[in-house]
């Protein structure tokens, strides 16, 4: 009998099964061939569909709403208006905070921004309610709308203090500087859009309420839902099994939920609605648009004294909004002074929301491009700059880093890239009318921690499954957490099924800022630790088991077949064994709370993120970092930008599954190029509103568009950052990737481009 | 809900008798009609249905030239071993336009009545001003955003550019449009906006597209179309120009020249200006760049789009050059 029993830590061995190992998608075939159902496609008896009326003005308010026409259309059910809608209670925000006790209306009588949500009809079809949406009649009193960041009534904002990072003397030290950068990046307001759009079917059982809705976080979605409607937590089931992309915008209940679940409620039957993809422009926030000015003080060698940082990001009326701007450029860079400082601008616009890596990806654009204009300014080549700089423990925190793998990231990359061969004058390297640069930048991004809890259940058939509320948008928590358990328990991961998706499983916090993987690994890990610790517990001194006369201290379980360690004795499987001792399941509940955490404790663990750990909790701050190298081909003629080759470097820590943790990397790196060259929400400055509200015209790659991408990961297992050893991978690799081409451009062109994305109008 | 009557049509004549009729339309690939249903600018009264209509999707060609049935999808005619021999440009306008999806669809007669993009003419419920949509209501685009608008054949009333691919070497080629038994020049099927930007065809109630007649020529032998754009696929033109080109038998002297533009005016444009001040010359990169620019002639900007007056001539010269170079 061949036994072994991989432990984590361990260098990988495992096959594709294991942790480490590169399994494939298991949700793949039931999306590939359809058998998948999302959220929004559940068929239930007597559904009725919604369609929601919005604002179409960005600033003032709601004369009257004519409804009559709307209500006198076929098969209209109902017409939700502020004045007819039932009464809401507000709901604390994300951090758990109490809400006001004041009532909350999710549509508006108040309007700040175009596209708000004033009215929504139900219906018996699809069809029949978006006929009667466009009945009805809303008469507005306008107001002049601030309609963005550089609309002259915008103003300087308002100071954010506890983005305030300073030390040493950063003016002193830069007025003094022989060498001095300065320079103003801007990055427009971009949108998450994912192939799913948002949508719900709400439905009411007495005071139990179901949503079937997509949802990087089922527990905290749920308690907002149970605080508006004023039910205990328990009575509100949110299921997503599948979710088609979130990117951070599907994180929180919306304002397009509370409608949907009042509507049920009005109406005694379930309500369906989906938003149009126009809707997705302005029904929910993307990322905010942002400005940064950067400026360096240096040594002639190029060897910062000091970094002074103000940042701007836009925010909406009546929310708040802060994108960390200054979040990569306190840590990046050994710098002896620092200063960073951030204002908030309220504008007319829904409020802005999170967007993979939202702070760290506009941060890493203003001061991986400034430090590049250093490159030029002291003639140094741009990776050695970054090197010279180099950050050996975290500049802010004053803490030593857990792992930062940068410096093999940087070796790494321009080793695969070639790097070397790069001429440093811009314009020196062309093939015919194509202008050819060469860029480099880093990206990094906390690790944020927290807890989990699982469920691992062994059945009589020696299969095992896996039950948590947390949710697969795509970047494989199926996959990883079959293979936990799988190589924890010691079966094939063919033989696990993870459930996920449903919120009556074992709760988990927010699907976002890159943690899941690490902390539902971590779960259930333990879970299945537990489980297995229980079969092999009743494997010895169950009088029944065939193990009983062995008198064996501990057994093996691998391949879904227990033994002795030392392979004497019977070799049974789990399924014999269960059998023998009379028992159709063993089942445990695992969790990485701290001991003696209250309920109390947990409730607020899984439905808010105040007991997240900070990323510098202890003795060390903790990041992924990643290095991009990048190759642009600009035509000299047209102006036009193509991104011909990308290599980029990461360190993300021990990888629980490569291939995964690399499809995300390159949907990232994807999303870069996006970012850098293509997208853009355009405002027509009269109305306050977003035209290109389309994916026909707000642009995102096309595979066209995507070269060869090469990524490597230099990652070592940092076990101060989760429990297998893992960092966060999924938002990583987006950070960086901006600059890096935007450095790549100047490289080709002599063009330095501060204002995000890098059309062609900018380079001819 | 909005009811609108489905007719299976089942000749062309019944097609165009039931299309006349008012609020109806027809329906072949449906990938504009559909699209603008959704966004509240279609909304047909009745749908003439004419895919099933036989031997409409037929694609002839011979030594005069080629027929292209209305009904031949785009992704079949792009395909066309025939006419990426013998009229490359019209393959590679295809090729570069829309989606594989899209291109599966489409068919050639709805490429042409293909409809703008301008974000304010697809937007009634938030923009109501809109000439093409609704007569004398005014212009949204004109003060509004611009980027993606025409600088050439513009009015007072309308700014909206003309989005396709094909109709721009269409032009150039001198092809025709067959409704029926009336032919008509392509460039002459389509209409400036002037003061009735809501007409943009020279097509009356009861006629329909039922093919387009590209007359052979060494020029469109010797042709491309060049599109330049931020995306690399499934994006309308920044600028894009179709170029034909017949060279003297000295293999340097121009002969035949045909040059039109897409992506940057009101309607496919025929660069004749172009054409005219190359014609007998002898082909070398200054007097194209210098002869590229009389393409913008007359151009008017709205500030975003101003690119495009830069950027044209450029995509003109490169596409003229570039068939210089194919010997």
């Amino acid at each position: 009998m061949t036994v072994h029993n991989i432990r984590h830590g361990d260098a990988f061995d495992g096959g594709a099964d294991a942790v480490g190992g590169r399994l494939s998608r298991v949700d793949g075939p039931a999306k590939i061939t359809g058998a998948a159902k999302y959220a929004v496609e559940q068929q239930l008896k007597g559904l009725t569909y919604a369609a929601l009326v919005e604002s179409t003005i960005a600033s003032g308010k709601v004369r009257a709403i004519d409804s009559k026409a709307a209500e006198a259309a076929p098969g209209v059910l109902k017409v939700l208006t502020p004045d007819t809608i039932i009464s809401l209670r507000s709901a604390s925000d994300w951090f758990g905070t109490p809400p006001p006790d004041k009532p909350y209306c999710p549509l508006a009588r108040d309007i700040t921004f175009s596209g708000q949500h004033v009215a929504a009809v139900v219906a018996e079809t699809f069809e029949q309610a978006v006929a009667a949406a466009a009945l009805v009649k809303v008469s507005y009193d306008e107001t002049p709308a601030i309609v963005d960041l550089s609309d002259g009534k915008a103003g300087d904002g308002i100071p954010v203090d506890a983005m305030t990072k300073e030390w040493g003397d950063a003016s002193a030290a830069f007025a003094s500087a022989p060498v001095r950068i300065c320079a103003a990046y801007n990055t427009p307001r971009e949108y998450q859009a994912p192939m799913e759009p948002h949508g719900l079917i709400a439905r009411w059982e007495g005071d139990h309420l179901t949503v079937w809705e997509p949802s990087q976080w089922l527990d905290g979605m749920a308690r907002t839902y149970a605080e508006w409607f004023a039910v205990p937590f328990e009575n509100v089931r949110l299921v997503s099994p599948y979710v088609g992309g979130g990117f951070g915008s599907k994180a929180l209940a919306l304002s397009h939920g509370a409608i949907a679940a009042s509507a049920a409620k009005m109406l005694g039957r379930p309500v369906r609605l989906v938003m149009t993809r126009p809707q997705t422009f302005t029904s929910y926030g993307g990322r905010a648009a942002t400005r940064q000015t950067v400026t360096i003080g240096a040594d002639r060698d190029g060897m910062i004294q000091s970094i002074v940082h103000r940042g701007v990001n836009e925010t909406s009326i009546d929310g708040m909004w802060v994108e960390p701007l200054g979040s990569v450029t306190s840590i990046m860079y050994a710098t002896p002074n620092f200063s960073s400082k951030q204002n908030v601008v309220r504008v007319n616009s829904v409020v802005p929301g999170a967007m993979r890596a939202p702070g760290e990806n506009p941060s890493a654009f203003g001061i991986e491009s400034a430090i590049d204009e250093l490159a030029y300014e002291v003639g140094i080549d741009p990776l050695e700059i970054r090197l010279k700089n180099y950050a050996e423990q975290d500049p802010h925190a004053k803490k030593a880093w857990s792992t930062r793998q940068l410096r093999e990231a940087f070796a790494a990359g321009a080793e695969r890239f070639g790097w070397a061969r790069r001429t440093a004058e811009p314009r020196s390297m062309r093939d015919g009318n194509q202008l050819i640069g060469w860029g480099v930048a880093a990206g990094t991004y906390p690790v944020r921690r927290a807890y989990g809890e699982a469920m691992v259940r062994i059945l009589a058939d020696g299969s095992v499954e896996v039950e948590s509320s947390s949710i697969d948008m795509g970047q494989g928590t199926y996959t990883i957490l079959a293979q936990t358990a799988a190589e924890t328990v010691g079966v094939s991961a063919d033989d696990v099924v993870v459930k996920l998706g449903d919120s009556r499983f074992p709760r988990a916090g927010v699907t976002g800022g890159s943690r899941l993987a690490g902390v539902m690994t971590g779960a259930v890990h333990k879970a299945a630790t537990s489980a297995l610790d229980q079969l092999i517990g009743l494997a010895i001194s169950d009088p029944r088991s065939p193990f009983h006369t062995l008198q064996a201290n501990t057994l093996v379980v691998a391949n879904g077949r227990i033994g002795s360690p030392r392979g004497d004795g019977p070799d049974v499987s789990i399924a014999e064994l269960l059998k023998s001792i009379g028992r159709d399941r063993i089942e445990a509940t695992g969790d990485t709370m701290p001991a003696n955490s209250t309920a109390e404790d947990r409730y607020k663990n899984y439905t808010t993120i105040a007991m997240a750990l900070p990323h510098t909790e202890g003795d060390y701050s903790r990041h992924s970092w990643c290095a991009h190298f990048v190759e642009v081909r600009v035509d000299e003629d047209f102006g036009t930008v193509r991104v011909s080759r990308v290599v980029s470097a990461l360190d993300s820590g021990r990888l629980y599954n490569p291939k995964l943790a690399e499809s995300q990397w390159k949907g990232g790196i994807i999303m870069g190029i996006g970012q850098a060259l293509l997208e853009e929400g355009i405002v027509d400055r009269r109305h306050g509103r977003i035209v290109n509200n389309n994916l026909a015209d707000y642009l995102v790659p096309t595979n066209a568009d995507v070269p060869e991408i090469e990524v490597i990961s230099v990652g070592i297992p940092d076990l101060h950052s989760s429990v297998l050893g893992g960092k966060g991978v999924g938002e990583l690799a987006i950070v960086g990737m901006a600059p890096a081409i935007a450095n790549a451009v100047f490289h080709a062109t002599g063009k330095r481009i501060r204002d995000l994305p890098i059309t062609l109008e900018k380079l001819i | 809900m909005r009811d609108f009557s489905y007719l299976r049509a089942t000749s062309v004549d019944a097609a165009r008798q039931a299309a006349a009729l008012p609020g109806a339309m027809l329906l072949a690939g449906g990938t504009t009609l559909i699209d603008l249903a959704k966004c509240g600018v279609a909304e047909p009264d009745t749908l003439v249905d004419i895919t099933h209509l036989k031997g409409l999707d037929r694609i002839e060609i011979d030594e005069r030239g080629a027929i292209i049935g209305a009904l031949a999808r785009m992704g079949h005619v792009a395909d066309h071993d025939d006419i990426k021999s013998r009229f490359p440009a019209i393959s590679e306008a295809l090729w570069q336009a829309a989606s594989a999806q899209i291109r599966n669809m489409a068919t050639i007669g709805g490429n042409l009545m293909q409809r703008t993009r301008c974000p304010y003419f697809r937007d009634p419920s938030n923009f109501s001003a809109c000439n093409k949509r609704v007569s004398g209501s005014g212009c949204s685009a004109i003060g509004g955003v611009t980027r993606g608008h025409a600088v050439l054949g513009t009015s007072d009333a309308c700014i909206a550019m003309y989005p396709g691919d094909l109709a721009t070497v269409l032009v150039a080629f001198d092809a025709t449009v067959r409704l029926g038994d009336r032919h008509i020049r392509v460039d002459d099927f389509f209409l400036l906006p002037g003061t009735t930007p809501d007409r943009e065809h020279a097509i009356e109630p009861g006629e329909m597209i039922t093919a387009i007649e590209i007359p052979s020529s060494a020029a469109a032998h010797r042709s491309t179309y060049l599109k330049v754009r931020d995306r690399q696929s499934y994006e309308f033109a920044a600028a894009s120009a179709a170029v034909g080109l017949e060279l003297e038998s000295d293999g340097r002297t121009i002969r035949d020249l045909r040059v039109a533009l897409g992506g940057v005016a009101t309607k496919p444009w025929r660069a004749r200006a172009v054409e005219a001040a190359l014609k007998g010359k002898v082909l070398e990169p200054e007097a194209v760049r210098a002869a590229s620019l009389l393409a913008v002639e007359g151009a008017v900007d709205h500030g975003a789009n101003h690119y495009k007056i830069e950027l044209a001539p450029r995509v003109v010269a490169r596409a003229i050059l570039k068939m210089g170079e194919t010997a």
